[in-house]
């Protein structure tokens, strides 16, 4: 089980909080042009990314307050949470599948 | 290869069962096939099998990371039912279940596939009404199911408590459902597969396509590179890495999904009972454990290992359920990588590279489609047309809006 830090409340228990997918995908702006190509890959495709993962979270059971967290999806180390409109830190020495198994 | 019969059993206990066959070769991987399927759980053994022995087709190379059958053929809850919703579930549920009714006498292999019965229980005005749109569904395809009344299910399962938390007002019973042995379904495709003169070639990773002009012209693997005319992926947790690896994205993210079994007890339960609302999925198996199927974990991962809190949640509806489990004792609990789609129904589907074809997206149910998604991938990788039963599952139904929801249908219960 995973020990997430909220930006906001400091370090909880997983079960206080729920996740919502992949951070940092922005909703189109040009709705009214797009084609149904790009609208299924805005709404359906996710890059599913094995290793760093960028991705939302809600502390539900706290502050109720949105945050994102970088997480490596191979290991489960968290490396680090921070707040909505901050900009997703560059991750240095990630643990790479390879560097784990 | 020598035939499985009672007359090769006696023959070997002469010789005090030192002298049986291998069940399958361990071949050098040749330069070239002509089909190349990467992924040796069940879906891709039976893949291979039947392309084969349906479409003459027996140049035929199944690659495996591992060992065959360590995914999550050998991670699941080995349920098997057909009791979906929509046309084009039921269209590739069915079959399967078609081909599982032969499959042991097909294979020549015990797949020990047991159809005793498999319910689902409603706990609510909603669940009624679920299980009501569902059940006529069922109906009007062809396919058995019976509504059964609380008083029923409690003559089925007699140590059942239906007046829990949230009380047990009614079930869908689907008497052709129940389990398989999953080990035997990997091991009896791979003899078969193999008897027709398939190389099923293990602990050989794929780490990429070679492709020229978009078309696919092999895999590189931790052996080298391996030629092929056509490409089938059949993988299970690692679909997106591999089609990153040939340049596009899927609709999918992976999960991990848990299960547990108990310490083995004398047979109490002789069904396979499951209810979707309060999430408890229990079945016994023939070496006695019960076998318990827990839910997914919330977050993407590859870890093969999931969050304590999902066993918490999945034991306390089982021991509300059924008190009379409430001392025993759990053995073994694992995980497994779930490959979900939004609308929960698989992907078998050409992709945008040609040659190229992916059959995943299985999420938490695949186990019981495997000898159906083996058949129509066969057939859909042997011609370069998918078959009419897989047409429906192209990956292009996320652009296009035509999704299979079985997901909004069935909620978690698959």
């Amino acid at each position: 089980m995973l020990v997430i830090e909220c930006p906001w409340c400091g370090k909880r228990d997983q079960t206080e909080f729920s996740c919502h997918g992949e951070a940092h995908i922005a909703r189109p702006l040009n709705t009214e042009e797009l084609s149904e190509e790009e609208w299924g890959n805005y709404v359906f495709f996710r890059s599913n990314t094995k290793g760093v993962h960028y991705e939302r979270w809600v502390h539900d059971h706290g502050c109720r307050r949105w945050f994102n967290v970088a997480r490596n999806t191979h290991s489960d180390h968290i490396y680090g949470s921070y707040k909505p409109g901050e900009a997703a830190p560059t991750i240095d020495a990630p643990d790479t599948p390879e560097a784990k198994s | 290869m020598n035939r499985y019969s009672i007359f090769s059993l006696i023959r070997n206990s002469v010789n005090y069962h030192q002298d049986w066959q291998r069940a399958w070769r361990s071949p050098e991987p040749k330069k070239e096939y002509d089909v190349v399927i990467v992924g040796g759980g069940g879906h891709g053994l039976a893949t291979a099998y039947y392309l084969a022995k349906e479409c003459g087709i027996t140049n035929v190379a199944v690659i495996e990371k591992g060992w065959i059958g360590g995914g999550n053929t050998g991670r699941n809850t080995t349920i098997v039912r057909s009791n979906y919703l929509w046309d084009e579930s039921a269209g590739i549920y069915e079959h399967a279940m078609k081909l599982w009714e032969n499959l042991s006498t097909d294979l020549n292999y015990n797949v020990m596939f047991s159809q005793r019965g498999l319910l689902h229980l409603a706990h609510s005005v909603h669940d009624m009404q679920e299980i009501g749109r569902r059940g006529n569904a069922i109906h009007l395809n062809g396919i058995d199911s019976e509504f059964l009344s609380p008083a029923q299910v409690k003559e089925m399962v007699p140590f059942i408590n239906i007046n829990c938390r949230y009380p047990v007002m009614g079930a869908l019973l689907q008497k052709r459902g129940g389990t398989a042995r999953h080990d035997a379904v990997a091991w009896g495709y791979a003899r078969a597969a193999d008897a027709l003169g398939v190389d099923i070639i293990q602990n050989c990773e794929v780490t990429g396509f070679r492709m020229e002009n978009n078309v696919v012209k092999g895999v590189e693997t931790s052996r080298g590179f391996i030629g092929a005319k056509k490409v089938g992926c059949v993988v299970a947790g690692n679909c997106s890495v591999l089609a990153e690896m040939a340049g596009f994205r899927l609709p999918i993210e992976s999960f991990p999904l848990q299960a547990l079994v108990s310490e083995p007890i004398k047979p109490i339960l002789d069904c396979v009972v499951m209810s979707g609302s309060i999430h408890a999925y229990i079945s016994q198996s023939d070496k006695g454990e019960l076998v318990i199927g827990a839910g997914s974990d919330t977050y993407n991962s590859y870890s093969q290992r999931g969050g304590f809190n999902v066993i918490e949640e999945t034991v306390g509806p089982v021991v509300e359920l059924y008190p009379i489990f409430s001392r025993m004792k759990m053995l073994r609990q694992w995980g497994g990588i779930v490959d979900v789609t939004v609308d929960r129904s698989p992907l078998i589907s050409k992709t945008p590279v040609d040659n190229l074809f992916f059959n995943c997206g299985w999420g938490t149910g695949g186990f019981k489609a495997t000898p159906g998604s083996g058949n129509v991938f066969a057939h859909s990788i042997a011609r370069g047309e998918m078959h009419p039963i897989a047409e429906p599952f192209s990956i292009n139904r996320f652009n296009s809006g035509a999704l299979i929801d079985e997901g909004a249908a069935a909620a978690v219960a698959h």
